[in-house]
């Protein structure tokens, strides 16, 4: 592999914004032919590094060669031009619009008087689809393809130029199991033209799967290239987080008391179904599974966002019907959002009136918000999550990842709810941060809270739960104490197998 | 069929069938509440229609375009009244006069031009500042109204050219002169949109802007042809519509944003872009007429007018809700 | 969505002085550009600013100002308002027919409940029905139209004995030498101002406009409080309608025709954002009193009333693009 030339190379990359060295001399390659795998945590720089790659930020030092010549991307469409393509993760497509208009977005072929020349574009486009066999042609409106299929379209795209090397970022994101075996062939394919492709990705099991070498970014600097036939998840995961990986169980249990929150054959259309589960006072669950399965679902139910098909809600043994998460804030149930910015918080407003919002209707002197109150109840909760901040006024889309979130359980735990559902707590938080909440909300059991963790990340579901509930297609697969659980039958559940089926 | 063909193909079709039922409810009514004669669905009467709805839909034609595009242009109003006191003003002007017939292709032409040249200003503000085109066109709206006034005053500007009414009251193969340039628009608009890479450009920018960039369209210089293209029209429609009548208030013109929004968005044009058909607005543009006509056909007071097309609009938008709704398990935000 | 966060501290550190000048420049630009033009006019025309021609100013713009203060929170609540121009018709028109019929002490409290059943249904549509605010009202702004000319029968409305009747009060009244008009502004901006800025209400008006999901998981009603807002706007166009029937005491069906979107071009002058979420009553009365003064202010150095749409338009333009260039940290716009 060494002798042959990278189709893509980047040198002592170095990016740096005002105050933050986002990447600091970062060198990779990938070679014709060849998988690659780039991994790192959250804020280890990849995105920063693809955008560099893309002509969207200029590097300040460093170059990048794609084959023997030094390039540089002055803007996306240039990237394009070099034969560097982007799969991204969230799709760029304009749904209204054909399969062929979208594949050839912005260069469609044209006759005179700026006609578009429907026929090659239709012939062009029918070649490609024919290459990755897929089942629409270039006439299909594209909204009306399935989430697999738009993929399609955009990797459709990246075949229409003579593509050097091919990025795909989470691309398995929204696949189904069988949708990943056909986006895995196309891989395969453009591997075999010669083609270099990175492959970002999270997940363990489909790197190793596929590719051919796994580099790793940590805090922005390069930290290896690692073979992947002869290397394995724990060396990898080491040297992503430079330690290796902790998949220990939470040891510290609180009092449990009664049942706070009880759920029974709950329901909702294809979403979920036939539920049940019960939290106690002081008890952390955690609804591990892969993203789709439903736990998210089930969260909104509690909190009066969805009205559910069948099944009951039980809150201290009577029966609640929740239409309105004003509904199940005052019964006292919580949620943390999973997302943070689109549905936590008002990113233009401060952080006391975010921390207080859920209970301004209470905090009232005459007809007046009681903005003593506000400030008294932010500096008590600031204090106690060690929310960094300068002061109150600080608008809240000017903090931290981590602080935001610490507002967001703030604005919750002001309010001393009996449930407190908390959805990906530490999803694009620094690893510091992470660990305090993670101690946060055991600390809240041992207060004597019922907490309903949702997580997609091993670890942590295993540091801070002391049951795990597995999903799998909106099933409750099984629960486990945290005594009984081990990584294998954790993995079997959420991907279906039930421990009798597997006993079988 | 697909899901969501349904729901696509009767939003494709409402506007057509809600023509037929205008039509029906018309004719029926008319028999027992008509003050004329005349049957409603009469061959002048219609003929008369499409000429009536010859000025408001040339400039539909263009605000579907800036629709579909994700913008919007509330200063056509304005356009199509500066435009026209050129059109006039311009034939008085002595080296125009002294041409004798041949003033009015310039006349046209400067009309035609002071519209794509306002046109241009919008769009090039939207390009440049990058401030959203309500706001901009809300200023234009105020400013090209002001122009107007600084014209000619409060005073009308008058001008008639006979050869000018004359061509403007022809009849070919039946159709008046405005009909005439109301089809041509559309069909020349139905081909921009569908058949050039400009119009199918429109459509992406409209529905996934961020793309549209990424893939190297030039989003700027498109957005403000499209405004030099509605700054034109707007200016079409007056040149149609003065030829004929040889007299412009200041005011007028006023509101005529709101009648064409109100035709394209009863088509089935998206308020947020990427969708809109130029078939569509014909049909929303024919709706509106027909309702006026109608109620005045059925005796109603024309002020009736107002009003239903108001709740109609209004109807339309809940209608469409309707069909878009999700399931009962959707979230509740 | 966490990948597209990794370089987000960047966006945070942008500490240059000269940006912060530009960002100072940008947002208080709107009230310098005030004080601008008022020294200009000031010199050009000593009689600007005797008090006389400032309350004069301030009375005429009442009206406009009455009607900005409610728009202003139906567009913090991320919504528009163009119905408001065809509502003040309907309300002046309602109140001067009824002033006839049962006397003012009846007509008023009816005409505003009548206003204020209208905006509830605009409320209903927009906040309960989810349905787009800029097409509701601009159908109802054609749907009030029609209904004001059905109920006037087309006609103009007079008072029929313009001097016995206390109902004059409200247009042309003065009390300690102020007009009426402005005594009922300035109440109207104090009291909503507070509303706004100081109560419950006021709070969730900001969270429903700056991320209206957000308030939702906060456990905010969110129709609840965007059809409170067009109350308060209905509110506030039923106030401008007295106003206006008081002191014509008699009026064409037209009268509000068009002032939607001047009432509007005050508010964003004001600098609250189209998107929602921002923007003050004391700004939103800045916004008015601008437009009021440079009106006033062309016309006492010779230009005629209609060059002030001219300048309103380049002064509207120039504002918002000051604020949307200091959010992006840049003069033009990327766009290619």
């Amino acid at each position: 592999m060494t002798d042959k030339t990278p189709a893509l190379r980047l040198e002592n990359i170095v990016k740096t914004f005002p105050g933050v060295r986002a990447l600091d001399g970062v060198s990779f390659e990938v070679l014709p032919g060849e998988v690659h795998a780039l991994m790192g945590e959250n804020g280890a720089g990849k995105s920063t590094l693809m955008k560099v790659l893309g002509g969207i930020h200029q590097p300040n030092e460093g170059r990048i060669l794609v084959g023997e010549e030094p390039v540089v991307m002055a803007n996306p469409l240039d990237a394009k031009a070099k034969g560097i393509v982007f799969i991204h993760q969230e799709l760029s497509l304009a749904e209204e619009l054909t399969v062929a208009e979208n594949i050839y977005l912005g260069e469609l072929p044209r006759k005179s008087f700026g006609r578009v020349d429907w026929k090659t574009l239709h012939a062009r486009t029918d070649e490609i689809l024919a290459q990755l066999k897929v089942g629409f042609d270039a006439r299909t409106v594209v909204g009306t393809l399935s989430i697999a299929n738009q993929q399609m379209v955009e990797i459709a795209r990246a075949l229409t130029v003579d593509a050097k090397a091919v990025i795909f970022d989470e691309p398995t994101a929204s696949l189904t199991d069988a949708e990943k075996v056909v986006l895995f062939e196309v891989i395969e394919d453009l591997k075999r033209q010669g083609v270099g492709i990175i492959y970002i990705s999270h997940r363990m099991e489909e790197i190793f799967r596929i590719t051919d070498r796994i580099s790793v970014l940590r805090d922005g600097q390069y930290r290896g290239t690692l073979v992947t036939a002869e290397t394995d998840e724990d060396e990898v995961t080491q040297l992503m987080i430079g330690r290796s990986l902790d998949l220990s169980r939470n040891e510290s249990h609180a009092e449990l008391g009664d049942v706070a929150v009880e759920v029974r054959g709950l329901s909702c259309g294809d979403l979920y179904r036939d539920v049940s589960f019960e939290i106690r006072r002081g008890e952390v669950v955690g609804f591990y599974g892969l993203v789709g399965a439903g736990r998210t679902e089930i969260a909104e139910t509690l909190f009066g966002l969805r009205e559910p098909s069948f099944g009951q809600i039980l809150l201290d043994g009577e029966e609640v019907r929740l239409h309105s998460p004003a509904d199940a804030i005052a019964r006292g149930i919580s949620l943390v959002p999973e997302d943070r910015k689109g549905q936590g918080l008002v990113l233009g407003m401060n952080c006391r009136d975010n921390m207080t919002l859920p209970q301004v209707d209470d905090l009232k002197a005459g007809p007046f918000v009681a903005e003593g109150a506000e400030v008294a109840i932010f500096d008590q909760y600031r204090d106690r999550l060690d929310i960094r901040t300068p002061g109150w006024r600080q608008l809240v889309g000017n903090l931290s990842g981590g602080n935001q979130q610490k507002i967001v359980i703030g604005k919750w735990l002001s309010m001393h709810p009996t449930l407190l559902i908390v959805d990906e707590p530490t999803r694009g938080i620094d690893v510091g941060s992470k660990s305090e909440i993670h101690k946060l909300v055991r600390d809240l059991a041992a207060q004597g809270y019922a907490v309903m963790v949702i997580s997609s990340e091993m670890p942590e579901v295993l540091h801070v739960s002391d049951r795990i509930v597995a999903m799998y297609h909106g099933e409750l697969i099984r629960s486990f104490t945290s005594d009984e659980v081990t990584e294998d039958n954790l993995i079997q559940a959420i991907s279906g197998i039930r421990p009798d089926e597997k006993a079988a | 069929m697909a899901p969501g063909q349904l729901s696509t193909f009767l939003k494709r079709g409402a506007i057509w069938g809600f023509i037929v039922l205008e039509l029906i409810f018309f004719s029926i009514a008319g028999e027992f509440m008509s003050l004329s004669e005349k049957a409603f669905m009469n061959w002048d009467n219609m003929l008369l229609l499409l000429k009536q709805s010859a000025p408001l839909g040339i400039i539909a034609m263009g605000m579907t375009l800036i629709m579909v595009n994700g913008n919007i242009d509330l200063s056509v109003g304005a356009t199509f009244a500066l435009a026209a006191i050129v059109l006039l003003d311009s034939m008085t002007w002595p080296f125009m006069a002294a041409m004798g017939d041949w003033a009015i292709p310039f006349a046209w032409m400067f009309a035609l031009l002071t519209g794509v040249a306002l046109g241009a200003i919008n769009g090039f503000i939207v390009w440049k500042t990058g401030v959203d085109a309500f706001i901009v066109t809300l200023g234009a709206m105020l400013g090209f109204r002001g122009l107007v006034f600084m014209y000619n005053g409060e005073q009308p500007t008058s001008h008639l050219n006979w050869t000018l009414v004359d061509f403007a009251e022809a009849q070919f193969l039946g159709l008046h002169t405005a009909t005439w340039f109301l089809l041509l628009v559309t069909a020349a608009m139905w081909w921009l949109m569908n058949r050039t890479v400009h119009g199918r450009n429109a459509y992406a920018i409209g529905d996934n802007r961020e793309a549209a960039v990424n893939a190297g369209i030039r989003v700027g210089p498109h957005i403000m042809i499209n405004f030099m293209i509605i700054g034109f029209l707007a200016a079409l429609s007056a040149v149609v519509f003065y030829s004929e009548s040889g007299s412009v208030n200041p005011n007028d013109g006023t509101l005529y944003e709101l009648w064409v929004i109100t035709a394209v968005v009863l088509g089935g044009t998206k308020l947020t872009g990427g969708s809109g058909s130029i078939i569509s607005t014909f049909g929303g543009v024919l709706a509106i007429q027909i309702l006026r006509k109608g109620l005045g056909h059925i005796g109603a007071d024309t002020e009736t007018v107002n009003l239903v097309i108001g709740l109609i609009l209004i109807a339309v938008l809940f209608l469409d809700r309707q069909l878009n709704v999700r399931g009962k398990e959707a979230l509740r935000v | 969505m966490s990948e597209a966060m990794q370089s987000r501290p960047a966006a945070r550190t942008g500490g240059l002085t000269g940006a912060k000048v530009g960002t100072f420049l940008a947002r208080q630009g709107i009230l310098i550009a005030f004080v601008l033009f008022m020294v200009g006019f000031t010199v050009a025309n000593e009689r600007f600013l005797e008090p006389d021609n400032i309350l004069g100013v301030i009375r005429s713009s009442a009206i406009l100002g009455v009607m900005a203060l409610g728009v202003t929170f139906v567009v913090i609540s991320g919504n528009l308002d163009l119905s408001v121009g065809s509502l003040m018709s309907f309300s002046t028109i309602v109140v001067l027919d009824l002033h006839d019929k049962l006397g003012p002490a009846l007509a008023i409290p009816a005409m505003f409940a009548m206003t204020l059943a209208i905006g509830a249904v605009i409320g209903f549509l927009v906040g309960y029905l989810r349905l787009n605010s800029l097409i509701v009202t601009l159908g109802m702004l054609s749907a009030i139209h029609g209904l004001t000319l059905t109920y006037s029968g087309g006609q103009n409305m007079d008072i029929a004995d313009k001097e016995g009747t206390w109902f004059s009060v409200f247009g042309q009244g003065e009390a300690l030498g102020i007009p009426v008009p402005i005594l009922i502004f300035a109440a109207l901006a104090a009291l909503l101002g507070i509303v706004l800025a100081k109560t419950p209400f006021g709070r969730k008006v900001y969270a429903v406009g700056g991320n209206g999901t957000a308030a939702t998981f906060s456990g905010i009603r969110r129709a609840r409080v965007v059809f409170s807002c067009y109350l308060v706007s209905a509110f506030c166009v039923a106030t401008a309608g007295l106003i206006q029937a008081s002191r014509s005491m008699g009026s064409q069906n037209t009268v509000g025709q068009g002032m939607e979107l001047e009432v509007l071009a005050a508010v964003i002058l004001g600098g609250a954002s189209l998107m929602g979420g921002s923007g003050t009553i004391f700004k939103t009365v800045i916004g008015v009193l601008i437009l009021g003064f440079i009106q006033n202010g062309l016309l006492l150095i010779g230009l005629e009333f209609y060059v002030q749409y001219v300048v309103t338009w380049i002064i509207i333009i120039l504002a918002v693009w000051l604020d949307v260039a200091a959010k992006r940290g840049r003069l033009l716009s990327p766009i290619a």
